[in-house]
């Protein structure tokens, strides 16, 4: 009897338990959820309005910025530039502006990207440094970015910034497919660097299972280069999808990031990385066998490029970091490493044969943008499950 | 259950519902959403299945796990078995060089199969002609990376047993097989059953290798990257997730099926277990576990080879130089946060973990409650690190969460780890607590001996193995996890994984491998510290 009593008292105690507990979860899970949602529509629509008083207070900015200039502070900064040519562009920073601390979080285009749309709702970022344009306009069109023109952003060429009246994004430099082509094992078949020149002389049969390209779907590198060849072989001809049928015979596999075929190429785990010039360049410097060739018909190609969070409040320091990363100072410190700067540089390239600048396409960013989910997806279906299944 | 019982089970479960109901649901609630948030249905999961690379991916990630499990539990067994029931020599070396490959973090495991089977492999170059990019590189990888947990988890339900049972099977004049199958394996049929899972879960959710090593091989962990972090469709990524929660889930059903049959094996009589002599045994196993160690001991030697010579494999002149550090990457600093983070992560999370399973295993009434508890334990072992990462994101960071100050901080570094990390800890603390004869707890509760009593007094001190083996688990991950804390650390508190992966993607391979010279060297410290005490806490109970 007692015992039984017992049981339906500990029943009851159960349910209520667990009512307690499912209600405690869900609430939480709720609050954070909805909230943000709720949070999202209130920041957009005033977001609206300060696009609007923005735009009015940026043109009143510009007239009497260098008065108001901040020259301390602390920053948070994420960019995908790599992290040797953080270290050394900071120090330049601090060397004129000492009071301003930038706090920096460094990772490949992908991650820093999905981290600052998943950090959408609270953005931790007060200005992206250096990542990819096809980024910026993704974070663009989320309404995450803040119209702003940096101090100079006249010197900008126009193709190298957002077309909005006030930018959203100003660019800094370019980046472009080139082919790094292992010299001792090119060697072994029997070939020269100067067999390798052109994409059609990819397709040659001696390097077939020799070639690495990156994955389009999980790369910027590899869609500015898919991208590239298409336009090359004619926007809306089957010619481009032709020629990377035949290419795919050649490749022995799609990587996961832009930079690996360079790696994989000057430690000769393949012949031929299709990647881009930097990622090369900077091998051959570590004492690589490799030669970096950009092909005749002319490279594909992104910029990398700056913009300031959309936030409450905007840390003042923050625009002047942004004013001080397309100065004169920091453009000769990216040339460096990336010739193709946006002010369009003297035409002084160090460690390019050509004129760098001359190699790139003519890339038709709205084609490209527009296209984008299609060219995926036709790739997909084309090679990835292909090369899967065999 | 008494009150405090009751108080502290809640408790617990708020906690865990707090840091993984909560980014999960923030996240996969987005599975069922399109691209500008309104309601979608199950059209996402209507395109995933439409895709044509689909069941492709389905069916390489089965394929992988299963060859992966197979071998892993095979090897993991004979491992264990030959450190706890044979005579054979080194077993102290042999327990270290098992847990090589979790002391490295996964990017060296990729390095040392290039240096061993790649275009320039030493293996290659001997005329042994595999194809490393693709299905074998993962599996080897995979195999890599999921023996040690497999040994970890036999090695501490070997070492428990009942000599009694040997002895009467003796006196009875059983066949060694008969005493093998008729009393090992129903004796550890639980650790059996949950190794195969987490191997298979392991396997089926892991990113690393398929990433460096898997070229055109697709599977599900890549689907994940490449729309999360690739066309950054949250949506899409949030479905793939869905889907490697499945594993999980079964292994949940699976367990209590197991565990409902489970009969503790070591009561409170039991005697310790006399390993009988036999010289072939010995040898056999013996020349098993040095060419394992052998596999293990050649990782250690490719980083010694990358950090000392000028440029592998085309100069190899010796040189110092890379010991010197890029200032850039975090240097020395995110060392020390590292080991900062795992001591903290070590410290709460063996807490955490052993006192869960305690109250999951030990108490009695509301089967219910405890149910929910142990699904919650079965869901980390399926989360892949970067789900884990971009849900605590979408959670820790909203606005409305009061407790999106612990974002950017060590705090939320720590509770993701002890997440991510959560499954095993929590099997290893099961399986020693299982073995723990319930007679403990009715023989206190008749003599009015408080539970926290016999908690503190018997039960902790007699799981000494598992809590020791608990704590070095997460110390160990911590210094070596990537892909979760990618997503999390701030920008004033960097760690040491990341910094190598970034020195491995900036091409300083040599750089990479100093590095992880480095985080080895903690870890193979805190093994000795470990060993040390074990030693000197070791008390003749059993």
């Amino acid at each position: 009897m007692e015992s039984e009593m017992r049981t339906k008292h500990r029943k009851r105690i159960l349910t209520i338990c667990i009512a307690i507990l499912l209600a405690v979860s869900a609430g939480i899970a709720l609050s954070a959820c909805s909230g943000g949602g709720a949070q999202e529509d209130s920041a957009a629509a005033a977001g609206g309005e300060a696009d609007a008083a923005n735009t009015a207070s940026e043109t009143s900015d510009a007239s009497d910025a260098p008065a108001e200039k901040a020259t301390s502070g602390e920053i948070t900064v994420y960019t995908a530039l790599e992290d040797e040519q953080v270290t050394e562009y900071l120090a330049v920073f601090n060397a004129e502006y000492p009071d301003i601390t930038v706090n920096i979080v460094r990772e490949s285009t992908g991650v820093i990207t999905a981290r600052l749309l998943a950090e959408k709702d609270n953005a931790q970022a007060d200005a992206v440094w250096g990542t990819a344009a096809s980024s910026m306009m993704i974070l663009d069109d989320q309404g995450m970015l803040e119209a702003y023109a940096p101090e100079g952003v006249d010197r900008i060429l126009p193709e190298f910034k957002s077309d909005k009246p006030v930018p959203t994004w100003v660019g800094i430099d370019a980046w472009e497919t080139a082919f790094i082509v292992n010299t001792v094992e090119l060697d072994k078949l029997g070939l020269a660097v100067s067999d390798i020149g052109s994409y059609e002389d990819l397709l040659r049969p001696e390097l077939k299972d020799h070639i690495v390209m990156s994955n389009p779907n999980s790369s910027g590198t590899g869609f500015l280069t898919v991208a590239g060849v298409l336009q090359l072989k004619g926007k809306d001809t089957e010619a481009g999808w032709d020629y990377l049928s035949k290419l795919h015979e050649n490749v022995n596999q799609y990587v996961h990031s832009g930079s690996k075929p360079a790696k994989m190429a000057a430690a000769g785990e393949c012949v031929v990385g299709v990647s881009f010039g930097y990622a090369g360049i900077s091998q051959k410097a570590n004492g690589a066998p490799v030669e970096v060739v950009f092909p005749v018909e002319g490279s594909g190609w992104d910029m990398e490029a700056n913009a300031l969070m959309k936030k409450d409040s905007i840390e003042p320091a923050a625009k002047t970091f942004l004013d001080w990363a397309i100065s004169d100072a920091a453009m000769d410190l990216y040339k460096v490493n990336y010739p193709i700067i946006a002010t369009g540089g003297d035409g002084n390239y160090e460690g390019y044969e050509i004129d760098p600048v001359s190699q790139l396409i003519e890339n038709d960013f709205n084609w490209v943008a527009n296209n984008r989910d299609d060219i995926l997806s036709k790739w997909i279906e084309k090679y990835d499950s292909k090369s899967a299944a065999e | 259950m008494r009150p405090a019982q009751l108080a502290l089970l809640l408790a617990l479960l708020a906690g865990f519902t707090l840091i993984q109901i909560g980014p999960l649901f923030s996240l996969f609630s987005k599975a069922f959403l399109d691209a500008d948030g309104s309601f979608a249905g199950l059209q996402n999961y209507a395109d995933y299945f439409g895709s044509p690379s689909l069941s492709v991916s389905v069916r390489n990630t089965v394929d992988i796990s299963f060859v992966t499990t197979l071998c892993s539990v095979l090897l993991g067994f004979a491992y264990a078995y030959a450190l706890t029931r044979t005579n054979m020599r080194g077993k102290a070396f042999f327990r270290y060089t098992a847990l090589i490959p979790i002391f490295l973090p996964t990017v060296v495991h990729a390095l040392g199969l290039v240096y061993m089977f790649g275009k320039q492999g030493i293996l290659t170059g001997l005329g042994v002609e595999t194809e490393l990019y693709g299905r074998f590189g993962i599996i080897l990888s995979e195999i890599i990376y999921t023996f040690p947990q497999a040994f970890l988890m036999f090695v501490v339900a070997l070492e428990v047993a009942d000599g009694r049972l040997y002895e009467a099977a003796d006196s009875m004049g059983v066949s060694a097989a008969g005493k093998f199958f008729g009393i090992t394996l129903p004796d550890i049929r639980y650790t059996v059953v949950n190794v195969f899972f987490v191997c298979f879960t392991l396997a089926f959710t892991d990113f690393g290798a398929p990433k460096v090593l898997g070229g055109g091989y697709n599977v599900l962990a890549t689907d994940i990257y490449k729309q999360i972090a690739g066309q950054f469709n949250m949506n899409m990524g949030a479905v793939v997730g869905t889907l490697l929660l499945l594993p999980a889930v079964l292994s949940f059903i699976a367990g209590r099926a197991v565990s409902s049959r489970n009969a503790s094996t070591v009561n409170a009589k039991a005697t310790r277990l006399v390993i009988r002599e036999c010289a072939w045994r010995d040898a056999v196993f013996f020349v098993f576990c040095a060419l394992v160690s052998a596999c293990f001991l050649f990782l250690i030697a490719v980083l010694f080879m990358g950090a000392l010579t000028e440029y592998y494999p085309y100069n190899m002149a010796l040189t110092l130089r890379h010991f010197s550090f890029n200032a850039s990457t975090g240097g020395i600093g995110s060392y020390f946060n590292s080991l900062w983070m795992s001591l903290l992560t070590a410290v709460f999370g063996t807490a955490f973990a052993f006192v869960y399973a305690y109250m999951m295993e030990k108490t009695d009434g509301f089967a219910a409650l405890r149910r929910y508890g142990k699904l919650l334990a079965a869901l980390p072992l399926a989360l892949p690190g970067m789900v884990v990462g971009v849900s605590f994101i979408f959670f820790f960071n909203a606005r409305s969460n009061p407790l999106h100050f612990i974002y950017g901080t060590v705090v939320i570094l720590v509770l993701s780890n002890i997440l991510h990390y959560f499954a095993v800890p929590f099997i290893t603390a099961t399986g020693s607590l299982k073995k723990l004869d319930r007679e403990f707890e009715s023989v206190s509760d008749s003599m009015r001996v408080s539970r926290l009593r016999l908690f503190l007094r018997v039960s902790a001190p007699l799981s000494l193995t598992a809590v020791l083996e608990i704590f070095m688990y997460y110390f160990v991950n911590s210094m070596v996890t990537v892909s979760a804390v990618v997503f999390l650390y701030g920008a004033k508190f960097k760690v040491a994984s990341i910094a190598i992966t970034h020195m491995e993607e900036a091409g300083d391979i040599s750089q990479a491998a100093a590095m992880s010279l480095l985080i080895l060297f903690i870890n193979v410290a805190v093994r000795g510290a470990y060993a040390l005490a074990a030693k000197c806490t070791e008390r003749k109970i059993l």
